[in-house]
């Protein structure tokens, strides 16, 4: 959960840079997990509008509409923060947000896809697809959402936890099985 | 751990600490013979394996440069990363899922019984599999494989259940939890399997085998191994006699090293191997070493692999359990019927949430790719694990063009998929999707091939000295004092997962040169 820290409810800061904020949605899987209803990612480099451009731009790519607006917050800053750090970075995003349609935000899905689909081949948006998969599907919010347990090491493995507790299928016989260990 | 001098000229270098490397370093010490490990990756233990996918992917991983070429998948879906294997100590043992099948009989014959198939370099393995038995025989019970020697198999998870009810639909007979080196209950000082589902990820229990905590640690305790990491190896060096005598390396700190050796043994995984031996090159050897018959590198195979996924309305929660503990064997044999020669297994496989879409699913976005995602607690997942043809053409080259850290060349992998690679894939496919469709799949979904991770034949052990690169002891045909002794050295690819081929070969290759070493012969 370390990458909620920075999704923590807090002031709005005085800065120069963007800041992409947002409510919790009551009754979502986040709302069981987050330690607070808002939450506030601080860009270091892009613009507020940059950044939500580039969460309209990831929502597009991988569209979950039930998933909160925080778990592509956190691709928002992956990305910002690969900006940061390298200033060819920095200009081929700032350049493939300024060739998207100003309306990209506001346009239906529908056009935001035919829009993508015409960059489809360019270095910026196979870099915003592949870092919106890598970073999306990492969070605790997504773990939450899909159903995703994560490691189980450190509580003991899934024996104890539904690694078998599949029903709508017969049991396999134990001879093309094996024994449970002692105690499970 | 001993400490051997650079200018010792008794040692066994081994370029590797993986199934193959680990092994041997394990039974040369045993024999009371000094051996320097040279491990190009960091040690970690299973405290420190990380609990987060892709800092466990970061953490294990070989990440330095590759190349390739050719028509197939690998190429377009993943150009930066043709392989993956692990860079640590253990080698790739330490995120191997286990799977540990025999070879058949009649695979150890594969150009005897496919026959002259055209675009294909098939040889028959030098190695009968009475001889080879017995070494399996070893390397089981080393291992602690289960449904073997009365070890009993794994239990069922949820995964395999759906694999199984869907197997018997199609009349399939030889379906059960797999013979995995993977522990049912605890064996030789490590824990029983508690289904924590991150085997990639390195076991944190040690119930899966692995070199990292068995064999290395054995080694060291005989007080004959020096054990020497974040050291890669960069040359191999000969004499006047054209015998190799010494391994040149840079050291954690970069600095280049020379270790003085009686024998080398590469065993740096079938991209590696070939490396090494390529860039050892000399106006002696200007071919590189063990390479006048210029198979060096050629012949490269890494089986047909490939993801099957069954989406269900009901949940699976697949990633709950041992990943790949479940096989289905009825379709290892080589039936012309098919469309095709050689065997494949279908094997249980399900990969964690951030790894699915970057590796489980065909290139996408958008909608129709994210409502994959959206079924991903209902998804049972298969693999299909066939063999390969053998090409001439498939192989690891010097790319002169890319350089690594220390300024060499790096491997290009050049992979072009044979006919009957592609109809042994299809004919896989279309089983998997009626078994998942069998029992009540509301969609299947084929994946990408991934990354190769079974290396294989790069520098493959034949009879004829025109064919490969070494004898049936993995001794070059060239340089009596130089063994392949890792999965490079299999003469074909087979449909088993290469790891206990590797031990067992590695084992049976250990008890050659310790005999060849008190014959003077090496």
């Amino acid at each position: 959960m370390d990458e909620l820290v920075t999704l923590n409810r807090r002031e709005l800061l005085k800065t120069t840079t963007g800041l992409l904020t947002g409510w919790v949605v009551a009754g979502s899987p986040l709302a069981l997990i987050a330690p607070g209803r808002a939450w506030a990612v601080d860009l270091a480099t892009l613009t507020s509008s940059e950044g939500a451009t580039l969460m309209s731009l990831a929502r597009t790519i991988a569209p979950h509409d039930k998933l909160d607006d925080a778990a592509y917050a956190l691709v928002v800053q992956a990305i910002d923060s690969d900006a940061a750090k390298d200033a060819g970075t920095h200009k081929m995003i700032q350049e493939g947000l300024a060739a998207l349609r100003a309306d990209f935000t506001v346009i239906p899905e529908t056009e935001r896809v035919a829009a993508l689909k015409e960059i489809e081949s360019s270095t910026f948006f196979q870099t915003m697809r592949l870092k919106t998969l890598q970073v999306l599907y990492s969070s605790p919010i997504a773990y939450a959402h899909f159903g995703y347990e994560g490691e189980a090491y450190s509580k003991g493995g899934y024996l104890f936890r539904g690694f078998n507790d599949l029903r709508w299928l017969p049991e396999v016989p134990v001879e093309d099985s094996g024994p449970l260990p002692e105690g499970a | 751990m001993a400490r051997i001098e650079f200018q010792d000229e008794s040692a066994v270098v081994i370029i590797g600490s993986g199934a193959g490397g680990g092994t041997l370093a394990h039974e040369l010490t045993t024999r009371g013979i000094k051996v320097v490990v040279l491990e190009a990756g960091k040690r970690q233990s299973t405290a420190s394996f990380s609990q987060v996918p892709g800092a466990a992917f970061l953490q294990l991983t070989w990440l330095d440069p590759r190349t390739q070429s050719g028509n197939w998948g690998v190429a377009k879906n993943f150009p930066t990363l043709p392989v993956w294997h692990c860079k640590t100590v253990g080698g790739t043992t330490v995120h191997w899922t286990a799977a540990t099948p025999r070879f058949e009989p009649w695979e150890l014959q594969a150009r005897t019984m496919y026959g002259n198939i055209p675009g294909t370099s098939l040889i028959d393995w030098p190695i009968s599999y009475d001889e080879l038995k017995a070494y399996y025989l070893l390397a089981e019970r080393r291992l602690g494989v289960t449904r073997r020697n009365g070890v009993p198999g794994l239990p069922a998870s949820n995964n395999f259940k759906v694999m199984y009810a869907g197997a018997k639909k199609l009349g399939y007979k030889r379906v059960h939890t797999g013979h995995m080196a993977i522990n049912s209950r605890p064996f030789d000082g490590r824990a029983s399997c508690i289904q924590q589902g991150f085997c990639v990820q390195g076991c944190k229990m040690g119930a899966k085998w692995s070199t990292l905590y068995t064999s290395i640690p054995r080694a060291e305790a005989t007080g004959n191994l020096d054990l020497r990491i974040e050291c890669t190896a960069t040359r191999i060096e000969h004499g006047d006699n054209g015998q190799v005598n010494a391994v040149i390396y840079r050291d954690a700190e970069g600095r280049e090293q020379r270790q003085k050796a009686r024998i080398v043994c590469v065993a740096g995984n079938g991209i590696e191997t070939p490396r090494l031996l390529l860039l050892s090159e000399s106006s002696r050897f200007p071919q590189g070493l063990a390479n006048s018959s210029g198979q060096v590198g050629r012949n490269y195979c890494h089986q047909i692999i490939g993801f099957v996924w069954g989406i269900f309305d009901k949940p699976v929660s697949s990633w709950r359990g041992a990943t790949l503990a479940g096989v289905i064997e009825d379709e290892v044999k080589n039936d012309s019927a098919r469309g095709f020669v050689g065997g494949y297994r279908m094997e249980l496989c399900t990969l964690d949430l951030p790894t699915f879409p970057l590796v489980g699913l065909q290139y996408g976005w958008g909608r129709d790719f994210a409502s994959i995602l959206e079924n991903y607690r209902n998804i049972a997942g298969m693999l299909i694990n066939g063999e390969d043809m053998p090409r001439a053409e498939n192989r690891i080259t010097l790319n002169h063009d890319v350089k690594d850290s220390f300024g060499l060349p790096v491997a290009n992998v050049h992979v072009d998929e044979h006919p009957n690679d592609q109809a042994m894939r299809k004919h896989a496919q279309t089983q998997m999707s009626r078994m998942y469709e069998a029992v009540g799949a509301k969609r299947v979904v084929l994946g990408p091939v991934p990354p190769a991770t079974h290396n294989t034949c790069s520098a493959r052990m034949s009879a004829d000295l025109r064919e490969g690169v070494a004898n049936a002891w993995g001794q070059t045909h060239d340089i009596k004092n130089l063994f392949i002794s890792d999965g490079s050295a299999l003469p074909t690819a087979g449909s088993a997962n290469p790891t206990l081929t590797i031990v067992a070969l590695a084992l049976r290759q250990a008890e050659y040169i310790s005999r060849e070493m008190k014959a003077r012969r090496v």
